[in-house]
């Protein structure tokens, strides 16, 4: 063991690139986002489902109105207080969320999520403001 | 210590009436389950166990009658317009007689009039369809509901069996991102992405609204639509009263969309 000084410096030298980014970033945890509602989707106080329900879940609804509308052909969604929704991501969910960039993107680019809907579906025309 | 037989039954007892009481008791202690969600057609949306359309082709004289059919659709459905022949995209266009009914009929010594007419042809919404087989992923199924072959377009893998399936040439390959060619977008219909393969839909979309589809309501009355399989729709009794063609039904794909000659 004639080799214990390099050994012990190139632990050393690994650790501290390894720890380097919780060292360097300490205490700058970046806030998280936090979405901006349109006046319409403040005026209408509650989505199709709950506010925690549509935080979390948002992505298994949008796959059962997939689902139902294009393979089944069922259209109106009715949530348990009654209401009837047209099931549409563009036509529906964007007539209230009318603000893309500070609603949808905001926390799919701070969750570095990258749904591929607007591949296809038309998103809304940028909001002057 | 002594324990006998019936002491260790009764704790035993005791103990699975302790382990399933807290699941009753909190069944009892809940108010009515909350309603669930619920999903269902729309309301006036027009129904039919297999759509149909019946083509006058008598009414189309040229090119010029076939137009505006070709924009309603393409137009609604945001269907690129790409000049270059080999990625061009379309719904329903004008084919001469030559090409949409060679096989079924005999082209030899025709009426020049009735070869030169042009003749619309779409997806034919087969009752048995070979690209619905061709399908790896059930991109492409037909709705059991109403008969329509439809594409799901979140899953087209872009294989373009359905292409090669499809002895009519209804389907298109989006070889380009179709975007850029699509002049104004209809912003209640989506557009598609580079990599799928797209068709007529028989305007489901429409259907669910309870309005015909656009290439009829913009036929003036050419074009007819109805319930095949309905004795008293106008489609089924003017195939009964009229003599009517269907493409290649040699292949004994059934196809839905007929021609009065």
């Amino acid at each position: 063991m004639n080799d214990k000084k390099l050994i012990i410096t190139g632990l050393i030298v690994f650790l501290l690139i390894v720890l380097f980014p919780f060292w360097y970033n300490r205490g700058k945890a970046v806030p998280p986002p936090e979405v901006k509602l349109t006046d319409k989707a403040k005026a209408a106080k509650e989505c199709v489902l709950s506010k925690e329900y549509m935080r979390a879940e948002h992505m298994q609804i949008l796959d059962l109105w997939r689902e139902t509308v294009v393979r089944e052909g069922n259209r109106i969604y009715t949530n348990p207080k009654g209401k009837d929704f047209v099931m549409s991501l563009s036509n529906t969910c964007l007539d209230c969320h009318s603000n893309k960039a500070d609603f949808c993107d905001k926390c799919h680019n701070y969750a570095s999520v990258r749904p591929y809907c607007w591949d296809c579906h038309v998103e809304p025309p940028k909001e002057k403001s | 210590m002594d324990t006998s037989r019936r002491r260790i039954l009764q704790l035993l007892g005791l103990s699975a009436a302790a382990l399933a009481a807290p699941p009753v008791l909190d069944a009892l202690a809940a108010g009515p389950p909350a309603a669930e969600p619920k999903i269902g057609p729309a309301k006036g949306a027009l129904t039919a166990k297999q759509w149909a359309m019946l083509i006058d082709t008598r009414k189309f004289k040229s090119e010029a009658d076939i137009e505006p059919l070709v924009e309603a659709c393409h137009t609604i459905h945001n269907v690129p317009k790409i000049d270059f022949k080999r990625w061009e995209i379309k719904w329903l266009w004008a084919a001469e007689y030559q090409h949409a009914f060679s096989g079924t009929t005999s082209l030899r010594f025709i009426a020049d009039e009735v070869a030169h007419r042009p003749y619309l042809v779409l997806c034919n919404h087969c009752e048995n369809p070979p690209c619905v087989r061709a399908c790896p992923t059930k991109a492409t199924f037909k709705r059991p509901s109403d008969g329509i072959v439809m594409m799901d377009f979140h899953r087209c893998i872009g294989c373009r069996f359905c292409m090669a399936a499809c002895p009519f040439g209804a389907r298109s390959f989006n070889y380009r991102d179709p975007r850029p060619f699509i002049k104004e977008t209809n912003k209640l219909f989506p557009t598609r992405m580079k990599g799928v393969v797209e068709k007529c839909n028989f305007c489901s979309e429409r259907l669910a609204e309870g309005k015909l589809p656009a290439c009829v309501e913009a036929s003036g009355g050419k074009l007819k639509f109805g319930d095949l399989f309905d004795e008293g729709s106008e489609v089924r009794k003017l195939i009964q009263t009229n003599f009517t063609i269907r493409r290649k039904v040699n292949l004994g794909t059934e196809p839905a969309v007929y021609y009065i000659v």
